[in-house]
């Protein structure tokens, strides 16, 4: 028979309400509270125990909380860890987010809670465990309980999952190629009709909007500040010794210019799969304008260049990846003390 | 217009003297192809392969995939070889159909791709399916990246015509008819149904990122209405453009999956007026420039909707959007088709843009997700070019001859004319 582990609050695990938030975990053999109806609706399941703590407690002891849950599964071995559900309560949509986190991601054992879509929780944690979709309060518990165990068994049969609307969980935001049995062009067409005789249509991809970029203002004094030069553009040093790639780059890289008044041919090149790299390789300097900034200084236009190229690829890089470059690339630059930042892209 | 499509089935290919036709058997003479070729001097050397479907066969860098079609009276591809030319899409053209040259050799940029005629990566597109002449193409020494593009682009479009021209005394085809008529023919044919427009993006950004139109760079054309029946016919050719997921190679215009798909519900469910060609430039300037014509032209033709499909992805994403706003606008209802950059876990945002008006989008998966490969018998081409071209990395090749790339380096692998199966959902 399949093992469940079960977590619960100190109000569910029938301790008590806000004066027994200061609970600390402890564990009972067997279901307690909500997971009585889990126990009902899955016979071909055990509930093998119940964790049960005090909301205040988790949220001012994570770590401890932590590593108490880690030994009930070391000790209980289960199949699945079912947590909640919390419903709108902030605390203890905590406490289950980051105790489905903890047996899914570290420990390697599906886990599934069960949440009310403005719980703050549900954002925090979609992406690391499936968090079913419940009412606002525990007068939807009959529901919660109903579609946490149809998840939690078809989990525990290893049956292939729907898409989150139909198993009823929030989607974890991760996009996963499927094959379809009509090619694109046929779904494409079928929508435009669709759309064209305002029948309901689904989009095969929402669209996101992005957070808008405000430019800095600009730098008073130009004659003494540090500036930088910073290219998406692909440009490495003849041979690319780091083998940056051509495409979807998962790093950027910094390269000592100390000495150099330009980016000279043959010394650079482009491995930069998205536009014609010939005229950047016969000249680098057009696409990391190098020659420039080292003439600006010079003629005391600029204080300074920051004697370094720092480079990527800009080119079907993810979104995510070059959002945690921008950062990193920051970070390196106010460390060295530099104002200002010439960024080129292609 | 009157365009007659007459397919003779091809199911394999042989070397033999004379080239000819068999019942559903293709057979050609190196020798022969060998002399046709060297006819340019920008050639060095040239060799021949067969890769057919269900074998342990990988082609890589693979630059052009065509599919061979001839005429006996006008010419495929007009504008490539000769000085004068006459509009294309009328008339009997002769197609092998199942079957396709394939250019490859050494690497001119970083925009090629891998073909495997089976295992995993024959799931993504459409050419693991088709049997392929593999033409093998070294340049002279001095002919330099931009010549090379062209030399290799144009030794394969001669090589499929040429073979092409083998179906003329075949009897055993089946035919397509399209109709075409002028644009006031055009709009009144169905005027219960509402109109829909396509609006065809092609690369225009360099080398490895062009199109030709009648022989002429995409680049230095603006937005421009053109038939259906030119496309089947070649008027659209590719400059072995962008990387190879992405890629429209000449046998997706000649076999552009959104054309027949627009002509299936054509007179049933709306009224298939028109197509406008987008040249995909790199400035934002050109790109709102090529927005406001390309608009223009749709409203000129009088669509109530229109589908985009993409070419590349990155900077002709904001084409895609703007375009796509511009139509929404102005009242025409559009469907777009994309592929996604959604990282190699799936978790970042897809696009690299986006519009609030784009709310009918269909994808082609998220090309950023790796797949492994199993070795291959047999490699046609170069195995170490995967190391430097678009979806692969220095890592690529295994220690036991497995291949680990992104679904960017398959050819047609997120096809955004939607020729292929494959697309992404959210979990």
């Amino acid at each position: 028979m399949k093992k469940i582990l079960f977590y619960t609050n100190q109000f569910f695990g029938q301790i008590g309400g806000e004066e027994f938030a200061y609970t600390e975990p402890f564990v009972e053999e067997g279901a307690k509270g909500p997971a009585m109806g889990l126990k009902a609706a899955l016979p071909e399941a055990e509930i093998v125990a119940t964790v049960i703590c005090g909301d205040n407690y988790f949220a001012e002891n994570v770590d401890k909380c932590k590593e108490f849950i880690q030994a009930q599964v070391e000790k209980y071995q289960p199949d699945l860890f079912v947590a909640g559900p919390a419903f709108n309560a902030g605390r203890f949509g905590i406490a289950c987010g980051e105790s489905c986190t903890l047996v899914q991601e570290d420990l390697g054992i599906p886990a599934i809670t069960g949440m009310y879509e403005e719980n703050p929780a549900v954002d925090m944690f979609k992406a690391y465990c499936k968090i079913v979709k419940t009412a606002k309060s525990a007068a939807g518990m009959k529901d919660a309980i109903a579609k946490m165990s149809a998840l939690a068994g078809k989990i525990l049969r290893g049956e292939k999952l729907g898409l989150p609307k139909e198993e009823g969980y929030f989607p974890m935001g991760k996009r996963v190629n499927v094959f379809h049995e009509k090619n694109g062009a046929v779904r494409a067409v079928e929508m435009l009709v669709r759309k064209l005789n305002g029948e309901p249509y689904e989009t095969e991809l929402e669209i996101s909007t992005y957070e808008k970029v405000e430019p800095s203002a600009p730098l008073p004094d130009l004659k003494h500040a540090k500036i930088a030069l910073c290219t998406s553009g692909g440009i490495v040093p003849f041979g690319n010794p780091d083998h940056l790639t051509a495409a979807s780059a998962k790093f950027w890289k910094k390269y000592d210019l100390a000495g150099l008044d330009k980016l000279e041919k043959g010394k650079f090149e482009s491995v930069h799969a998205g536009y014609d790299p010939v005229y950047a390789n016969e000249n680098p300097n057009r696409v990391a304008p190098y020659n420039v900034l080292k003439e600006l200084e010079k003629e005391g236009e600029i204080g300074e260049v920051y004697p370094y190229l720092i480079t990527t690829t800009g080119n079907s890089t993810s979104v995510a990846d070059a959002t945690r470059f921008g950062k990193e690339i920051a970070e390196d630059l106010k460390a060295a003390g530099v104002q200002g930042v010439i960024l080129t892209s292609t | 217009m009157v365009l007659e499509l007459r397919k003779i089935a091809i199911r394999s290919i042989e070397f033999g003297s004379p080239a000819r036709i068999e019942g559903d058997k293709l057979i050609v003479d190196p020798d022969e192809m060998k002399e046709w070729m060297l006819e340019d001097s920008r050639i060095k050397n040239v060799s021949f392969d067969i890769a057919l479907p269900g074998t342990s066969t990988r082609i890589l860098p693979v630059k052009d995939v065509i599919e061979p079609r001839a005429k006996q009276e006008g010419e495929t591809f007009p504008g490539l070889f000769r000085e004068d030319m006459e509009e294309a899409g009328s008339g009997v053209t002769y197609c092998l159909d199942g079957c396709v040259v394939t250019t490859t050799g050494p690497i001119v940029g970083f925009q090629e791709g891998v073909i495997d005629m089976s295992g995993p990566a024959a799931e993504y597109n459409v050419y693991s399916k088709l049997c392929h002449l593999v033409m093998i193409l070294e340049k002279q020494d001095y002919v330099d990246p931009h010549e090379h593009e062209e030399v290799v682009r144009l030794a394969g479009i001669k090589l499929a015509r040429k073979v092409g021209e083998l179906a003329f005394p075949c009897e055993n085809y089946t035919t397509e008819t399209y109709e075409w008529g002028n644009i006031g023919e055009n709009y009144n044919a169905y005027p219960d149904l509402p109109r829909v427009v396509y609006v065809y993006n092609c690369m225009s950004q360099g080398l490895l990122h062009d199109s030709y139109f009648y022989g002429r760079d995409s680049k230095i054309i603006v937005p421009t209405m053109l038939t259906p029946l030119e496309v089947f016919d070649g008027a659209l050719v590719s400059g072995n453009c962008v990387s190879p997921g992405s890629k429209t190679t000449t046998y997706m215009h000649q076999n552009n999956a959104c054309i027949k798909e627009l002509f299936k519900h054509h007179g049933k469910d709306f009224n298939f007026v028109g197509i406008v060609l987008c040249p995909l430039m790199t400035t934002l300037k050109e790109k709102f420039r090529n927005r406001m014509l390309t608009v223009r032209q749709v409203k000129m033709l009088g669509a109530d909707g229109a589908l985009i499909s993409q070419e590349g992805f990155g900077n002709p994403t904001t084409d895609l959007m703007i375009v796509c706003q511009e139509l929404e606008r102005n009242g025409i209802k559009t469907v777009i088709i994309t592929n996604e950059d959604a990282g190699i876990d799936g978790m970042s945002e897809s696009l690299p843009d986006s519009v609030p008006e784009a709310n009918a989008i269909v994808t082609t998966g998220n090309s950023n997700a790796t797949l492994m490969l199993p070795a291959m018998d047999k490699t046609i081409g170069v195995l170490k070019d995967i190391e430097r071209v678009c979806g692969g990395n220095v890592n690529s090749i295994q220690p036991d001859g497995r291949l680990l790339i992104e679904i960017h380096g398959i050819m047609g692998g997120h096809n955004l004319q939607g020729n292929t199966l494959v697309g992404a959902v959210t979990i």
